[in-house]
């Protein structure tokens, strides 16, 4: 059912589509030609890529000349021709299909000339419309508007990038829009990451007669995540951490620099957890991974709960009392446990409370829920700091659509990991959260370094 | 959690005797003469430790006085044998559930005759809740010592005195344990004890430990909500259901998330992405067992994964897994191996301990008895008063858990004497003294069994002869039979039940369990006769061969010594010969002896170096009494003394079989002494040594001797070892590796064995080998 949710709506909107498209009289991008434009692409992307510098002074000329395409048409074509063969047509997409969420960033471009508005072919046109005008596709997909980042200059073009997402049980449903909005015939390439890039791959090319980019998830993750960090959050800063993350009162997410971010931990918390250790730009590695992860903390969720979302689960959590589930270090010691210096809050036991059948008919939902949420997080911050014990690093990146929403995790992570190592680890988190796979993958259609 | 005093109402002895299937004083056995106690109370299981005093009888030989000259006279004993009591030291260790606790205190306080003890040490989450019990019933004062504390006392006490108790779960062999040989230093090591949560210490000495990390996700984990998500109560139960599930209807894995590619791209399909990663939807129904074991694999795999990073981090690769989780559970020693396997890429094995339940017990139990220093004496498994690993785990063997109930015993007796390594060992830390290991090897298995059962009959028959004034002899021997019968069942079912399986273990399970019946040395009478017999043919013996050209003697000597090795009432082959023609002599069994080339003959080798410089000292491990150590051995000591080696002859400290013992040794070498001036001058210039091994087995482990041999052994710079006999030599040591030349010689009086080695029976072995530079 879920799978029908988003389809049937963007199904209804991608037939609107096709009326408006065959109303204006466009026709139909021909095939062969479509090949050329194909063949055209591929060299120049096989071509060295065009340092950013230089795309930013083709962004200043264009500036300049607003709307000049009257004035002297030809050159402007030319331009334009000339941009093209080194860019990458539009739409520009990146395409994150994880284990849960396909995560889906789209570069809106705010400057669009007119002649190229007149040139847009009407799909495409209806693409942008659809995904800019709306915050919610079918009733699953949804563009974290908060998150959009406005005026990003890319490949030399200026516009907005727009950060959408939706279950990947509604994957099928997504490539059948993308047939029915006629994708493939805008010779757009779909970069896509994560596993999902490989399993939908053959629906990708049978249904939607689209040929994906696979590419390696984790090179998407770094590149991702560095390169958002340096264009930072509109003026704001994109990496921050938390200051007495304990004290309910005092707590406060300040932003953090991170001008030195090499070397550095990233922990991915998706439905399973990666953690990398990145010392360069182009030299990481995979330390190692736990299945104990977002999906572990959602899937207990729901059948410990009954509760049917994400967003849903973490409400509960947050009006919930896991002391009351987990055993904790005083429950057993009736306070610290000295020999050990272990402190009495300590969970010695997630569900340990739940072994005994009264304390199992005590608890509330919420309870469990809360239990559930610090059990994953606690371990995998616990996790996290082997890691960078091991790897000697002191800064640690959280990121992942575990973390959406879900400052009760972050709080705990920033202080876990401050606490166990006695101030020697910092947590930092990242605005985009569970995006950054996805900007890896549309960093990689432009060839951005 | 536990459940406390399912009867309740009655507090006598009777309620006991409905509750427990054996009679309670085959429980706690030894119960008048105990002394200290200690009490580790778990979740479900207590575990009770008691040192006790065990009086059994002992066989002790005494020279006569030979001053008289008419010692020669044809019927006399070479010396006297008297029975004599002896006290020694054992602790005892019983394993219940927490339901029998009352009635179990019951039958302590109604059994406690010794009155000194004032505290019992108590240890175990469980030991506040039933504290004030304990002190109404026993009137003794509950010490509370610190879980932690205990578990690694004791843990350092069985991995210094049981061998194999260390070992590592191999899934699709069978058995699925693979012991360890202990390393001779046991630090540093990591403990990873799974209780309701997981607790991860690091070892560095004795007294020296640390917590370095823990996990909350541990055996209450799957235990709460197990019980929460399957709605099945007991920890037994869940892991049974988690047996039958299949985790992947549960959680998400690699294959979920890339489809079928993952094999192009090298991943495997089958590793997990997400844990319950598939039950983030409310439309299906998951069933119990698939949850169940998805938990397991989480929580295993969780607890594996970070043992690894605190193993990396700490740079330890001996990892020891513990706690209620883990405790007889091949389910998670299954989960937990794998995991660590996984995520240590084969770096790190992943241990487990035979008596990984009875640590808090033993450690609370040494925490109490500082004072008496149990740390330095050696301690030995009692195989016949111990259940042996799995008695009572269902999963692998319901009837024997009917059988006896729910108890658990465990016995170490206090030996007498420390035991260490043998110095001259190549490396310590490899040597596996056992050459055939019966629990991976079938077949050998099914021979030998069946061969100690056949082999019963005859044992008892001889233990009745052995004390013909006993009134009581034949009620014992019968008993004895019944127990070591059914150690063998057991074997047959539970190979790995006591470590290894060996034909040691076989043989010293029998000697525990004839002692336990008090028949402390059925072949004493044997060997008194077969000595006095021997040594009335010494001085012949001695002029032939004085009368041979030296390379002729050479022969001769070496001849000698495997024809002695002949006369072994342990092998059945030879037995049979020696009951049925009581005139079987030294020639008869030279004549018996296979011609050379033997089936293992380095004599050529031998001889050669015996043309050259005389060895400084050499060690010889004797083996029989009579004709092979009168005849044989010291022949060859002889020679060896008056090239101007000295001589160390180790016999054992207690009786096995015919084997000679230390103090018969000693009588013996006097009365050749008396007729021999090379014996007598060495013995007196100290170039002959007589020592016992501290061993009471018809085998011999180098890493477990003397330490007084292994002091006089270093002093002496022994440069030669000679080991004499099938048990020492060819059952074990046969590839045991030393830093000096040895001779191995012995002579195969089994045709199993003989044809195994690809000869026949009386087939001669005689393995002369020197070290690599």
């Amino acid at each position: 059912m879920g799978a029908g949710r988003l389809g049937m709506a963007m199904e209804r909107h991608g037939r609107a589509a096709d009326a408006s498209a065959s109303s204006a009289g466009e026709p139909a991008p021909e095939g062969p030609d479509g090949r050329r434009r194909e063949l055209l692409r591929r060299r120049a992307s096989s071509a060295s890529e065009p340092p950013v510098g230089a795309s930013a002074s083709a962004e200043g000329v264009r500036r300049s000349r607003p709307g000049s395409y009257s004035g002297a048409p030809s050159v402007s074509r030319q331009r334009v021709e000339s941009l093209r063969k080194k860019r990458q047509l539009f739409p520009w997409f990146g395409l994150d299909i994880g284990g849960t969420l396909v995560k889906l960033v789209y570069f809106e471009p705010k400057d669009i000339t007119a002649e190229e508005e007149e040139e847009e072919v009407e799909s495409l046109k209806s693409i942008r419309k659809y995904l800019t005008s709306n915050v919610a596709y079918g009733s699953t997909g949804i563009r974290d508007v908060h998150l959009e980042l406005k005026d990003l200059t890319l490949c030399g073009r200026k516009g907005n990038l727009h950060f959408i997402r939706f279950p990947t049980h509604d994957m099928p449903a997504f490539i059948q829009m993308g047939r029915d909005k006629n994708f493939s015939s805008l010779h757009t390439v779909f970069c896509a990451t994560g596993g999902g890039a490989y399993k939908f791959e053959q629906d990708f090319l049978t249904i939607g007669d689209l040929q994906l980019c696979k590419l390696d998830e984790l090179d998407c993750l770094v590149k991702g995540i560095l390169y958002i960090d340096s264009v930072g959050f509109n003026g704001r800063s994109q990496c921050y951490y938390f200051e007495n993350p304990a004290d309910a009162e005092k707590c406060q997410k300040l932003p953090f620099d991170l001008k030195n971010p090499y070397p550095l931990l990233l922990v991915n918390i998706g439905s399973g957890v990666s953690i990398l250790a990145v010392y360069s730009k182009d030299n990481y590695k995979r330390v190692t991974g736990t299945s104990l992860g977002g999906g572990t903390f959602f899937g207990l969720c729901c059948l410990l709960t009954g509760c049917t979302t994400f967003e849903e689960a973490l409400e509960m959590a947050s009006r919930g009392d896991s002391t009351k589930v987990d055993k904790l270090v005083r429950d057993i010691y009736g306070g610290d446990y000295e020999r050990f210096g272990l402190p009495g809050w300590a969970v010695a036991s997630s569900f340990g409370n739940m072994m005994s059948k009264e304390k199992r008919e005590a608890v509330s939902k919420e309870d469990l829920a809360r239990a559930t949420l610090i059990t994953i997080t606690n371990n995998i911050g616990s996790i996290a700091r082997m890691c960078a014990l091991n790897e000697n690093i002191n800064q640690v990146v959280f990121v992942g659509n575990f973390l959406r929403i879900n400052t009760i995790a972050m709080r705990l992570l920033a202080y876990a990991l401050d606490y166990w190592s006695k101030g020697q680890l910092k947590a930092l988190f990242s605005e985009h959260e569970g995006y950054f796979g996805a900007v890896g993958a549309l960093l990689e259609l432009l060839k951005i370094p | 959690m536990a459940e406390r005093g399912a009867s309740g109402s009655g507090s006598s002895g009777d309620s006991l005797d409905k509750s427990i299937t054996l009679p309670p004083d085959e429980i706690f056995r030894n119960l008048e003469n105990a002394k200290r106690f200690a009490i580790d109370i778990g979740g479900s299981l207590t575990k009770l430790a008691y040192y006790s005093t065990v009086q059994h009888k002992v066989a002790r030989v005494r020279s006569f006085d030979y001053s008289g000259k008419d010692a020669e006279q044809d019927h006399e004993p070479p010396y006297e044998i008297s029975v004599q009591e002896e006290v020694t030291a054992r602790l005892h260790f019983v394993k219940f559930e927490n339901t029998y606790i009352e009635a179990c205190l019951d039958f302590i306080k109604d059994h406690l005759v010794n009155t000194e003890t004032k505290v019992i040490q108590a240890t175990g989450g469980g030991a506040y809740k039933f504290k004030d019990l304990i002190e109404e019933k026993l009137r003794l004062r509950v010490d509370k010592e610190d879980v932690m504390t205990c578990l690694i006392k004791g843990c350092n006490f069985v991995l210094k005195n049981i061998p194999h108790e260390a070992f590592v779960y191999q899934k699709d062999s069978d058995p699925e344990f693979k012991f360890q040989t202990n390393h001779p230093n046991i630090f540093p090591y990591l403990l990873v004890n799974i209780g309701s949560g997981v607790s991860i210490v690091k070892v560095e000495t004795e007294d020296r430990f640390e917590w370095i990390g823990g996990s909350s996700i541990g055996g209450g984990t799957f235990w709460g909500l197990g019980a929460l998500l399957t709605k099945t109560k007991k920890f037994d139960e869940l892991l049974h259901l988690a047996s039958k599930g299949q985790h992947a209807n549960v959680d998400m894995l690699v294959q979920d998330v890339y489809g079928g590619a993952h094999q192009t791209l090298g991943l495997s399909g089958n590793l997990i992405a997400s844990s319950f990663g598939k039950s983030a939807t409310a439309d299906r129904e998951f069933s119990k067992e698939d949850m169940a074991k998805s938990l397991l694999h989480m929580i295993s795999n969780d607890i594996g994964q970070l043992a690894c990073l605190y193993a990396k981090l700490h740079c330890l690769d001996r990892v020891y897994f513990g706690g209620f989780f883990i405790r007889g559970h091949p389910v998670t020693m299954r989960t937990i191996t794998y995991s660590i396997n996984f995520f240590s890429k084969g770096e790190v094995q992943a241990l487990f301990l035979r008596h990984e339940g009875y640590l808090g017990a033993i450690g609370a139990f040494l925490k109490g008895a500082e004072q008496d220093n149990p740390n330095q004496y050696s301690w030995g498994e009692n195989y016949a008063g111990s259940s042996g690993l799995m008695s009572s785990s269902p999963e692998l063997c319901p009837t024997q858990r009917a059988r006896s109930g729910t108890f658990d015993l465990l016995e170490m007796d206090r030996l007498e004497r420390p035991l260490v390594n043998l110095p001259l060992l190549l490396d310590p830390s490899s040597y596996v003294p056992d050459t055939v290991d019966l629990t991976d090897d079938a077949l050998a298995r099914k021979y030998w069994l069946t061969c100690f059962e056949e082999a019963l009959d005859g044992v008892v028959k001889r233990a009745v002869a052995s004390q013909p004034g006993s009134v009581d002899a034949a009620e014992r021997a019968e008993k004895f039979r019944q127990k070591y019968w059914s150690k063998l069942q057991t074997l047959r079912h539970q190979p790995f039940a006591y470590g290894t399986l060996t034909v040691r273990s076989l043989l010293d399970t029998r000697e525990h369990c004839l002692n336990e019946f008090n028949f402390p040395d059925p072949y004493s009478k044997v060997k008194q006769k077969e000595n006095g017999v021997a040594l009335k043919c010494f001085p012949r013996v001695i002029r032939c061969l004085d009368a041979l050209g030296w390379e002729e003697r050479q022969l001769a000597l070496v001849k000698g010594l495997l024809a002695g090795n002949v006369f072994d009432w342990g092998a059945k082959a030879v037995s049979d010969v020696l009951e049925s023609d009581p005139q079987f002599g030294f020639e008869e069994a030279k004549m018996k002896l296979q011609e050379r080339p033997w089936l293992v003959d380095s004599y050529s080798k031998w001889l050669q170096r015996l043309k050259g410089p005389p060895h400084k000292c050499a060690l010889i491990f004797a083996d029989n009494s009579g004709i092979d150590v009168i005849l044989g051995v010291f022949p060859f000591v002889r020679e060896l003394l008056s090239r101007g080696t000295e001589v160390i002859l180790a016999c054992n400290s207690g009786p096995a079989l015919n084997d000679v013992t230390y103090c018969e040794s000693l009588i013996v070498a006097e009365r050749i002494a008396a007729m021999d001036p090379v014996v007598h001058s060495a013995l007196r210039e100290e170039r002959l040594l007589l020592m016992q091994t501290g061993s009471s087995s018809p085998c011999l482990d180098l890493s477990r001797l003397d330490k007084g041999l292994a002091v006089l052994v270093r002093e002496r710079g022994a440069d030669l070892v000679v080991i004499e006999g099938m048990g020492r030599a060819v059952h074990t040591n046969y590839y045991a590796a030393l830093r000096c030349e040895s001779l191995k010689l012995a002579v195969i009086k089994n045709s199993w064995l003989a044809e195994r080695l690809g000869g026949r029976l009386f087939s001669v072995i005689f393995k002369y080998e020197v070290p690599a530079e």
